[in-house]
């Protein structure tokens, strides 16, 4: 077991390592930060001066190794758009994110399961042909799009929610939440709303066909013949063993969420570490870009990472395979 | 009936003159939004607009631009040259307060120019030209500059003035090193003397003011605002959406094809002006051979037939119409109206005329024309892009080919910079509203000092000592005249195609009246509101 997990983690680090230098070798392309750093009235001399100062002018293999020494000690770098130490940027900047991303695959669990279960059950009604062709635009049309368009119905036309923003935040043990203050939970209605609805799409038709599956075996059938409620066969019986393949998803999906959460971001107007990066983006702003990417990147590698422990566990093979060796 | 009538007219009167009476000690929250937020709190750690703006309302300069661009007043009361030419005198407002309740005098004044001169200052070189600044007495202070200095004023509309005693005991003397990630108490904590104080601030999210009850200007400022909310929204559709909703009262930055809409919605309006910024294309025309283009051996830009015809081809009137939405001022020169030196004989442009365009290209030979690369930014100006694809059909037109390279500013200015383009588009705003600050920049030939973004390689000794002299001209006649003189040869040789100038748009509630400011820089002291 031990072997194994070291053997992973070697391999999730690797993969950290590509990750870092393949942007680091994209973001020589994007530009040259002095400019933006500067202003247009900056002289020669301040240009070569801050060159020098930010190393600008080495090669791209020994930036990479001088940014990888620094960040193994936790230490990120300054922000060239704000000045300010980029760990200290994210740390901040991540709460926002990561509880649209919970506050959204919480809606997504909740709304995917309730309607997957609905339209497994009443396969042929019209209410639940309407959802499934509905559930078309949740995976097709882009996220930017849905949240201008939500943000046009509910904001600008009802005017029931606000367009951009946190609203009123409450703190709790240093932790800035929406959750505590009812105008906090209006605005981060649309956001995670816009953000999960890929997610809750996935997770209806994922449960619409699991249950589909289920309902067609034996046990099913013997509960309804024991004259059971149509209620308790449903979710006491059925829904348990669809949920397994579903909360797998689920757990992978959260990645994406957190990841893909630039485009609802910039959107809304949410002050995540999504929307730092793309400001970081348009000011070419490297150190943020970097530690931006390595902490997606990270995320992922911790979360397949743990997937592949759980695997382990689960697998009888996997231990056997070892056990066999010895 | 009578009586009852009179009655009523009476409580009327009496209600509406009590209407009146609230309305003005009424709490007016003004809710702002824009794409960008300020940078830093410290008044001279950065030299860019939005930070300028939010620190308008909080701190202020010995002289300020009001909403019309004219300079006013502030924490100086007048200002004139000495008998020593190299001399300014300015005279400090008496009784002027900061927040934190410490009285504004001679000392803080020469304390704050000291500051901005500093080597982490990014305002010093607004103030390369002041040789020293000293206190004469306690409201009065003298800038004595290297040389004659007759734009000096011009330069001190951004220069903020804070408090001594207060920032040396923060630690503050030497401003935010911004290059270095530095950060001092200023960064975060605000002491001016302007109309509104900090009351809360996350950055990137949403800062709040109030109004400064103990403000000097109460009487000469409306100073109808009571609270200021500020939230930068950076996406432009969310952010006229936060408009039509409701959601905010003002907006800057209004995108051009949600104008109308803007303007339709009922309760809602649009106010325009000019901008500070000009468009403009560049030409390499002082190398002999360049890269960009397919003919070997020499270079066409270099022939000013060239560019004249080019200058002809392209139908300014039809990108304002088409690509702008008739957002734009179309001109024949660089600078926008309100600049010095602007006349209406140089913002003339040529109408249309391909056929004498033709001649002229096969007068200089190129008959069968050129290709030519043309580099474009495609996220700094207004419809930038779009401008350059217009470009390229009207250039097409005389034969000139062009292959659009359209890209990031953070690619496309670093081309220029480094002379790497031959023909660009460039925008270029005038801050001290002179001339001479255009010449500096783009006509002067490229030195340590000067022409730093002249890409044209344009380099002519004559016009280099003629625009070096301006900077101690104190003669006013003689220094238009040289001006008008510089402007003249940059016409004639076409230096650059001027395309418009920029126009801005405020959105806003239909009861603020408020007249958008060239520099884009709202002074909310200045804003009323008609119920």
């Amino acid at each position: 077991m031990l072997a194994f997990v070291i053997r992973r983690v070697l391999q999730a680090l690797g993969v950290l390592l590509v990750v870092g230098f393949i942007s680091f070798c994209m973001f020589q392309f994007m530009g040259d930060p002095v400019e933006g750093l500067l202003g247009q009235e900056a002289t020669e001399e301040q240009r070569r001066e801050l060159i020098e100062r930010l190393g600008l002018e080495d090669p791209i293999p020994v930036q990479f190794v001088r940014f990888v020494g620094n960040a193994v000690q936790g230490d990120f770098g300054l922000s060239y758009r704000l000045a300010r130490p980029v760990s200290e940027l994210i740390l901040e900047r991540l709460p926002a994110t990561l509880e649209l991303a919970f506050v959204s695959a919480i809606i997504a669990m909740a709304l995917g399961i309730v309607l997957g279960v609905f339209t497994a059950i009443n396969r042929s009604g019209f209410a639940a042909n309407f959802i499934m062709t509905a559930s078309l635009i949740g995976v097709s049309l882009p996220t930017f799009l849905i949240g201008i368009l939500l943000i046009y119905v509910f904001s600008v036309q009802l005017g029931w929610l606000p367009s951009f923003g946190r609203g009123e935040t409450v703190e709790f043990f240093g932790w800035r939440s929406n959750l505590g203050s009812w105008d906090g939970l209006r605005s981060i209605l649309l956001p995670a709303i816009t953000l999960g609805l890929y997610q809750m799409t996935l997770i209806m038709r994922l449960v619409r066909a699991e249950m589909l599956e289920v309902l067609r075996q034996d046990y099913i059938r013997f509960a309804r013949a024991r004259g059971l409620s149509e209620r308790a066969v449903n979710f006491g019986h059925a829904l348990k063993n669809t949920l397994v393949p579903v909360v797998t998803v689920t757990g992978l999906q959260l990645g994406s969420i957190i990841a893909f959460a630039i485009v609802t971001e910039s959107v809304f107007q949410w002050p995540g570490v999504g929307f730092l990066f793309i400001r970081s983006v348009e000011f070419v702003d490297v150190p943020v870009m970097a530690a931006y990417l390595l902490l997606i990147g990270a995320l992922f590698v911790v979360i397949n990472l743990i997937v592949d422990l759980l695997y382990f566990v689960i697998d009888p093979r996997l231990r056997s395979d070892r056990a066999g060796s010895h | 009936m009578t009586s009852t009538l009179t009655s009523r007219l009476a409580i009327a009167a009496l209600t509406a003159s009590f209407a009146v009476v609230t309305t003005s000690v009424e709490a007016e929250t003004l809710r702002w939004a824009r794409a960008g937020d300020s940078l830093t709190l410290d008044p001279h750690a950065q030299n860019e607009g939005p930070t300028h703006t939010l620190a308008h309302q909080i701190y202020e300069g010995l002289l300020q631009r009001d909403m019309a661009g004219e300079i006013i007043p502030a924490l100086a009361t007048d200002w004139a040259v000495t008998d020593d030419p190299k001399v300014w005198r300015f005279n400090l407002r008496q009784g002027v307060k900061f927040h934190g309740g410490e009285e504004f005098t001679a000392d803080d004044a020469v304390f704050s120019l000291k500051r901005a001169m500093k080597p982490t200052s990014a305002m010093k070189e607004l103030l390369a030209s002041v040789a020293d600044v000293r206190k004469v007495d306690d409201y009065t202070v003298d800038i004595e500059t290297v040389g004659p200095n007759p734009l000096l004023p011009n330069n001190l509309t951004n220069m903020f003035m804070v408090d001594e005693g207060w920032t040396t005991a923060n630690d503050a003397v030497e401003p935010q090193d911004v290059a270095n990630g530095g950060e001092n108490y200023l960064v975060r904590n605000t002491n001016g003397t302007g109309a509104f104080m900090m009351v809360s601030r996350a950055p990137d999210e949403k800062t709040v003011l109030k109004a400064n009850p103990d403000y000097w200007g109460k009487g000469e400022f409306p100073l109808e605002v009571t609270e200021i909310i500020y939230t930068p929204i950076q996406n432009s559709a969310t952010r006229v959406a936060a408009l039509l909703s409701g959601e905010v009262d003002f907006i800057q930055d209004v995108p051009v094809q949600d104008l109308e809409r803007a303007d339709a919605q009922e309760g809602l309006k649009v106010v325009k002006a000019p901008q500070n910024r000009t468009i403009f294309f560049g030409m390499n025309m002082g190398d002999s051979d360049i890269t960009a283009d397919n003919v070997e051996g020499k270079n066409p830009l270099a022939d000013v037939r060239v560019r004249k015809a080019m200058n002809m081809a392209i139908n300014r009137e039809a990108i304002q119409k088409v690509v702008m939405r008739g957002q734009s001022d179309p001109t024949g020169v660089i600078i926008p109206p309100f600049v010095n030196g602007w006349t209406a004989e140089l913002a003339a442009y040529p109408t249309p005329d391909i056929a004498a365009a033709k001649a002229m290209m096969a007068d200089a030979g190129y008959a069968d024309g050129f290709a030519i690369r043309l580099d474009c930014p495609n996220d700094r100006y207004i419809n930038d892009e779009a401008i350059c694809q217009a470009a390229v059909g009207m250039l097409g037109q005389i034969g000139v080919t062009v292959n659009l390279n359209a890209q990031p500013k953070a690619q496309h200015f670093p081309l220029i910079k480094n002379k790497e383009t031959d023909f660009y588009m460039l925008g270029w705003g005038v801050p001290p509203f002179d001339s001479e600050y255009v010449f500096n920049f783009l006509v002067h030939s490229t030195t340590d000092k000067y022409g730093s973004w002249n890409g044209t390689r344009y380099s002519n000794a004559e016009i280099d000592a003629l625009v070096v002299s301006l900077a101690t001209e104190t003669d006013t006649e003689k220094r238009n005249l040289a001006i008008n003189k510089i402007w003249e040869t940059v016409q004639s040789e076409q230096l650059y195609l001027p395309i418009h100038n920029q126009i801005l748009n405020w959105g806003m509630k239909d009861n603020i009246n408020f007249d958008v400011q060239p520099e884009d820089q709202p002074h909310f002291k200045f804003m009323t509101f008609s119920n």
